[in-house]
């Protein structure tokens, strides 16, 4: 870096030469492995060294060092891959035999990708981040009071913990976030369960154990839909068997053939029912939450709601939620803390060698 | 020794904080304000400082974009039931890493020298492009702001 100076000079001349011992690259990205820590503590450190989920603030559990999570609650999602296991074994040990001979060979090949689809699915909206946001850093919380206190005095009509943005010519409130420490961006919500604010929440869903939002609401998609073509797909089949099969016999074996049966019976609606409605909602680009409250609907008694974030036009807004590229974790889960003791966002985090001979302060 | 060094590191090091905030008018997509902060009125150049924020904006722009690319990385992705992810870096990946590196190279260029600090917004949850102001160190003095 060639020394210069500085012709806007506000406080006196600078001497460029202190600024370049500063050592932008030491901060680097989340995901780059930190440096080796400098000077003679370098096994104590490593040995501590602790990643981001560990000291996550909100009801999340996390396995794999990170790399999958669920709620806290995640109570309901066993039974779900219970029920869903158990109903397409049944389905593949009893009915396939006997509809391979009588039918089609087609008929296990069907049912087994649809169940390995729904399955994967399921899997993928249980364990992905559903768009968390991290919580604002002390610097920044900080920094939005100071903003909030300055507005305050100066107009007293809009209420202090709101902020109006317009977005496409509507006008849309933002509200401020007291556990976040943050002025939630459009569509976010905090999660009571999880204690996170999730950008574009649709719902906690107890079914999947997470909230569905930005980042896994096209699983969500994937695997209700998918789960009412196998649930429709099964109790054809085995309604098919049934009907076929020559002989009767009320005894324990046809009641438990029979089970996928009812099984399916009494979820096919509700799976098909919810998938309309989130086709619904895929196509007019709302969520859940938006709908239920109808924010855009009119509801508030304001005339004139539009979605604002609606393409007007079907294609688009499917196209827009389930295929627009998909955003990454802002959690930075598997990063390493800083080796300070103190929490991260509170200590300056550049070292500055000019005061440092051999010290094992490290930069993350 | 330790102690005294820290509270050199505080005294010498931060003198303030800008965060940029994000700019919604045009909907949910990550954009930043361009609106010149009054704090870094004495450090840099305004056309600087916008000419860095609209890059920025492009680059996010560019990540989030629904074009031909992104439709047909969303169908592969449906049709190998999403496992293609664990191989494959996704469009967005491949645009922060541009990203940090654009912040790297501005930081290195434009900005230590001026002493300030851009930090990447990914560390901020995109939420806000976080501004460090150092305190100038000139003839050895501390300068208070």
């Amino acid at each position: 870096m060639s020394a210069r100076r500085d012709p806007a000079g506000g406080g006196g001349t600078m001497k460029n030469c202190e600024y370049r011992q500063i050592e932008p690259q030491g901060l680097g990205t989340p995901n780059a492995a930190p440096p080796p820590p400098a000077g003679a503590n370098d096994a104590d450190t490593r040995a501590k060294r602790r990643r981001k989920w560990e000291v996550f603030p909100g009801k999340n559990r996390f396995y794999c060092d990170g790399r999958i999570m669920v709620a806290r609650q995640s109570g309901v999602l066993p039974l779900t891959l219970g029920l869903i296991v158990l109903t397409s074994c049944l389905f593949f040990v009893f009915d396939c035999p006997f509809l391979v001979e009588h039918v089609t060979s087609c008929i296990p090949a069907i049912g087994g990708a649809l169940f390995a689809f729904v399955i994967i699915s399921l899997l993928q909206t249980s364990f992905r981040d559903p768009g968390i946001l991290p919580r604002a850093t002390a610097d920044e919380a900080a920094y939005t009071e100071k903003q909030i206190d300055d507005s305050a005095s100066s107009s007293y009509r809009p209420p202090p913990r709101t902020l109006e943005v317009i977005i496409n010519q509507q006008v849309v409130k933002l509200k401020y976030c007291f556990t976040c420490k943050m002025f939630r961006p459009p569509r976010t919500s905090h999660c009571s369960l999880c204690d996170n604010c999730v950008e574009r929440f649709d719902h906690h869903c107890p079914w999947v154990g997470n909230c569905v939002g930005k980042r896994n609401y096209r699983f969500f998609y994937a695997f209700i839909v998918s789960l009412s073509f196998l649930t429709a797909f099964i109790f054809g089949c085995v309604t098919t068997h049934l009907t076929l099969r020559s002989q009767g016999g009320k005894g324990l074996i046809t009641a438990v053939q029979e089970s996928p049966l009812i099984v399916c019976f009494f979820s096919v609606w509700s799976i098909l029912g919810l998938s309309g409605f989130h086709t619904y909602l895929v196509a007019s680009n709302l969520t859940t939450n938006e709908d239920i409250k109808g924010s855009w609907s009119g509801n508030s008694g304001v005339q004139n709601t539009v979605n604002p974030y609606s393409y007007n036009n079907i294609f688009a807004n499917c196209c827009a939620v389930l295929c627009a590229p998909l955003p990454p974790s802002l959690i930075d889960r598997r990063g390493f803390l800083p080796t300070q003791e103190s929490p991260p966002a509170a200590q300056p985090q550049v070292e500055l060698p000019v005061f440092v001979g051999k010290s094992d302060l490290t930069v993350v | 020794v330790r102690p005294s060094l820290q509270d050199l590191r505080q005294q010498a090091s931060i003198a303030a904080k800008v965060f940029v905030q994000r700019d919604y008018t045009t909907g949910t997509i990550c954009q930043f304000q361009t609106k010149f902060p009054s704090e870094l009125e004495t450090r840099i150049d305004k056309q600087q400082f916008e000419e860095t924020i609209r890059t920025l904006n492009n680059l996010y722009a560019e990540a989030e974009k629904l074009g031909g690319r992104s439709y047909l990385e969303g169908c592969l992705a449906c049709v190998t039931a999403y496992t293609i992810f664990l191989c494959m870096e996704t469009h967005y990946e491949k645009v922060l890493k541009k990203i940090a590196k654009y912040i790297q190279e501005q930081n290195d260029k434009i900005y230590a020298p001026r002493g300030l600090l851009l930090t990447d917004p990914i560390e901020r949850g995109l939420r806000v492009v976080e501004i460090t102001i150092f305190e100038d160190q000139s003839n050895g003095r501390i300068e208070g702001r």
